[in-house]
């Protein structure tokens, strides 16, 4: 598995760049992640949606689709894709440290 | 992967009425959407029924003339079949988190995908823009539809 440099920190992740081990992630982390994935700075809105996806992924170990974000959490998919261009469910999933997700929807 | 073998944009064409018919393109436009490729969908024929207000959230799976439903035509044909496997099948999305066609519609929408009614079936069928859903963009010729295609993948269902 790849070792990525962050802030310093080494951080092993997979060959997509999610983490490995979900215990490496902090709020640090994710401010580099993000600007792995081209989103310079985390907006309140951004975190919103991290702190949504994160919570959702410890109560049921999936997480959440664009769906469920705009049904559960409250997040338009309009603010989404502005949120996160370019595959907002999977950006999303990444800068939250969590497993890249699988679902067709 | 190799940048130039990455699909940048796709351009679906639904042309069927049925809820089997009209699932799949929604979620490959949806899908397209979700990872970064341009989409839009161009609805055809029987496929208007997906847009059309009155009619997009009565959809049925059709049970008729449908080998892989498993089942002899002549009980396809009793009373509530219909509705009963699609009663099942939607049943069965749910559990996927797969919308139904209206908020599917819409979530499209949202996501930036582009979704057409062809002009051809409109007038066929007596149609006006008001008799679609606000998310649809435009009535398009199917020149016109070529035309906004360019640089993309057609995907026919």
């Amino acid at each position: 598995m790849p070792i990525k440099e962050f802030a310093g920190k080494k951080i092993e992740v997979d060959d997509e760049g999610y983490l490995i081990n979900l215990s490496n992630w902090d709020e640090e982390l994710a401010k580099e992640l993000a600007k792995e994935e081209g989103i310079p700075e985390l907006t309140t809105q951004h975190w919103e949606v991290i702190h949504f996806m994160r919570k959702e992924f410890q109560e049921r170990h999936v997480a959440p689709s664009i769906r469920r974000l705009k049904n559960t959490g409250g997040i338009p998919t309009k603010d989404l894709y502005a949120l996160f261009p370019n595959g907002p469910a999977k950006k999303a999933a990444k800068i939250a440290g969590l497993p890249k997700p699988q679902g067709c929807v | 992967m190799e940048n130039e073998e990455r699909i940048k944009k796709v351009s679906l064409v639904i042309s069927k009425g049925s809820l089997e018919g009209v699932y799949p393109g929604l979620i490959m436009a949806n899908g397209a959407r979700m990872e970064g490729i341009e989409a839009s969908i161009f609805f055809t024929f029987f496929g208007l029924d997906a847009i059309t207000k009155k009619r997009m959230k009565k959809l049925k799976v059709a049970t008729v003339g449908n080998p892989a439903m498993h089942m002899p035509t002549l009980l396809g044909m009793l009373p509530g079949m219909s509705a009963f496997a699609t009663h099942m099948m939607k049943k069965e999305m749910e559990k996927l988190d797969i919308p139904p066609v209206d908020e599917f519609i819409e979530m499209i929408h949202d996501a930036g995908g582009k979704l057409y009614a062809c002009k051809a079936t409109v007038e066929m069928f007596h149609l006006t823009k008001d008799d679609f859903c606000d998310e649809v963009d435009e009535i398009l010729t199917v020149g016109q539809f070529y035309e906004r295609s360019a640089g993309a993948q057609i995907i026919f269902t």
